[in-house]
């Protein structure tokens, strides 16, 4: 913590960042992200297990991109969420400061987005074994009870869009779900509409999901929405090998053509 | 004149069962700690066992989240529409806290301002209210700052307060909250002493708010409303789990032959809130939608319907995955220049 609020405050004072990103205590046990502009105000940044939200949601937002150039305090689901971004174009090398953070809570040296992919790269993007088994819990339902569930947890989605807000991909300016000449999904909060949208969610996200969790940490009714989308990233390694957020180059696997992709799913 | 009664706690069951006998459908709090919602319960054993406040409000008793309107049907050159037939059942929301209760007047204002509207008010005379006044609360909890408070009887029929004993005091409010009490009178005996204060919440004041709605106004261009929102994610969670945000958004869904119009809870922290078929959108950024969303529920509530649009449940800043705490933000605003 000592290292990473020595270094934020050299980069304010030397004027490189005008802003460094990262986290602060917020109401009661609660952390919060918080935008460091002084550099006698780098004391506030903390860095502990609660410290989790996916703070690659602000790059793109734009009373955060006024403030001028961010640093970001970045663990491995943000790292990888940078990389996703620049590879879909949305953000570049020269635009942030990346304060990578290890698993211990280290201050990593990672000059541009080339150092981060050899990062990521060079760490197990495995699912650690709690996850798997929440997976797995899922994928043992008969295909009836696995409707069943999901019926149930959608049927208290009210549609607040927490999951769409707090996910750094989904950037889109204008969401699928708002698109209205044609309506393509209802926006209601009814049975199919919520259906609808988790599904299309879901589906937009696969293989781009770097399974950081804040879909369901954000979601007010307690949603396991991270579950589907990372099935999906699951599905996807399996038949392409290929993992969201590892390169800052667009290598999207439904959306490439390779001599090589398998195609036992055609029969 | 309210008038004061004891209810024992063992006489829980036996009234559900005399309201649930009447015809009544019961709401109350269900769950475990971090998901508590009104869910139609036959007995109090379903209810959930501790709770300060629940995730979302009992808005949706009055004002669901998604509602049918009409439906219509295309006959030639001519539209046929069928009205809805409003006969919503009769319902009595249970364990309702006292800043909830507070809620449904605002709803209220809102619903009878130029028009009085059929879907609203044919529910809210459908609803009873029976509050639980608080002896617990937590650091959002902000009702005393906003003219309510942890036994406040508004908008409840009958108030319960829990005695030490375990018993609790009834206070009967409303003609409403005597025809529940007609329908098991055995139940409710005289009450010693209808005195609750010493078993209620210690809810501090924070702000006098005749002060905060006065100087807002003059706040309008000021840059808190950038540097509060600045982690604002502009999700839709502190609209949806509040119990006075009443916007809400006309959808038809419909194929060539016919279509339903339907009224779905709405955001003005949405971009697409207020943008215009030309393309221009006066809020376009989440700051503008920040400020919006304060300066309504404690300027403008005030200004035209002579009620604030807050009850002080502090739902918003629970649920907020960005933690915004509308209490610190209302206590800097009192303090900006």
């Amino acid at each position: 913590m000592d290292q990473l609020r020595k270094k934020a405050r050299e980069l304010l004072e030397s004027g490189a960042v005008k802003t460094v990103i990262g986290y602060g205590e917020g109401s009661g046990k609660a952390v919060r992200a918080v935008f460091i502009r002084q550099p006698e105000q780098t004391e506030k940044l903390i860095l502990d297990e609660r410290c989790r939200q996916n703070l690659a949601v602000y790059l793109l937002k734009p009373e955060v991109k006024n403030l001028g150039k961010p640093a970001v305090v970045a663990r491995l689901p943000v790292l990888r969420s940078i990389l996703e971004l620049a590879a879909e174009s949305q953000l570049a090398d020269e635009q942030m400061v990346i304060l990578g953070i290890s698993p211990d809570g280290q201050l990593l040296d990672l000059a541009g987005l080339k150092a981060v992919a050899d990062y990521v790269s060079a760490q197990s993007l495995e699912l650690p074994p709690p996850e798997r088994e929440q997976l797995e819990q899922i994928e043992k339902k008969s295909p009836a009870e696995r409707w069943n569930f999901w019926q149930e947890e959608f049927s208290r989605c009210v549609k607040c869009y927490a999951c769409r807000a707090s996910c750094p991909l989904c950037y889109c300016s204008r969401c699928a779900v708002e698109c209205n000449q044609p309506q393509w999904i209802s926006s209601a909060s009814h049975a199919r509409g919520n259906l609808e949208w988790h599904l299309v969610r879901a589906m937009h996200l696969a293989g781009r999901c770097v399974n950081c969790g804040d879909c369901a940490r954000a979601c007010p009714v307690g949603i396991p929405l991270n579950l589907l989308t990372r099935k999906l990233g699951e599905e996807v390694f399996k038949d392409f090998g290929l993992r969201a957020g590892t390169t800052p180059e667009l290598k999207y696997a439904l959306a490439t053509f390779l001599p090589e992709d398998q195609e036992d799913f055609i029969r | 004149m309210a008038e004061a009664k004891l209810l024992k706690q063992d006489s829980w069951p036996g009234l559900f069962a005399k309201l649930q006998a009447s015809g009544r459908r019961i709401l109350a709090p269900r769950g475990k700690p971090g998901l508590i919602l009104f869910e139609e319960v036959s007995s109090p054993e379903a209810m959930a066992s501790k709770y300060i406040q629940t995730t979302l409000s009992a808005k949706s008793a009055v004002f669901p989240r998604c509602e049918e309107l009409f439906q219509y049907r295309f006959e030639g050159k001519d539209v046929k529409i069928e009205d809805r037939q409003l006969d919503p059942p009769p319902t009595v929301i249970f364990g309702l806290r006292p800043c909830d209760a507070s809620s449904f007047a605002v709803l209220n204002a809102v619903f009878s301002w130029d028009y009085q509207d059929a879907f609203f008010k044919s529910r809210l005379k459908n609803t009873a209210v029976i509050g639980i006044s608080c002896r617990e609360s937590d650091e959002y909890c902000f009702c005393t700052s906003v003219g309510g408070g942890p036994g406040d009887t508004k908008g409840s029929d009958i108030l319960l307060t829990r005695q030490d004993s375990g018993d609790y005091l009834a206070e009967i409010l409303t003609a409403k909250g005597q025809e529940l009490v007609s329908l098991a009178p055995e139940l409710f005996a005289e009450a010693p002493s209808a005195e609750k204060g010493k078993f209620l919440a210690q809810v501090p004041a924070h702000f006098e708010v005749k002060e905060l709605s006065q100087k807002l106004p003059r706040l309008f261009d000021s840059g808190i409303w950038v540097e509060q929102s600045l982690r604002c994610l502009g999700c839709g969670a502190c609209a949806f789990v509040c119990p006075t945000c009443v916007c809400f958004d006309i959808q038809d869904e419909a194929d060539r032959e016919a279509g339903s119009r339907l009224r779905c809870w709405d955001s003005c922290g949405f971009s697409l809130f207020t943008l215009h078929t030309s393309g221009h959108n006066p809020r376009s950024v989440q700051s503008q939608r920040w400020r919006q969303r304060l300066m309504h529920k404690f300027s403008y509530f005030p200004e035209r319907l002579e009620v604030l649009g807050c009850v002080g449940c502090g739902r918003c800043a629970r649920s907020c995955p960005a933690d915004m705490n509308l209490l610190e933000h209302l206590q800097a605003i009192m303090e900006a220049p």
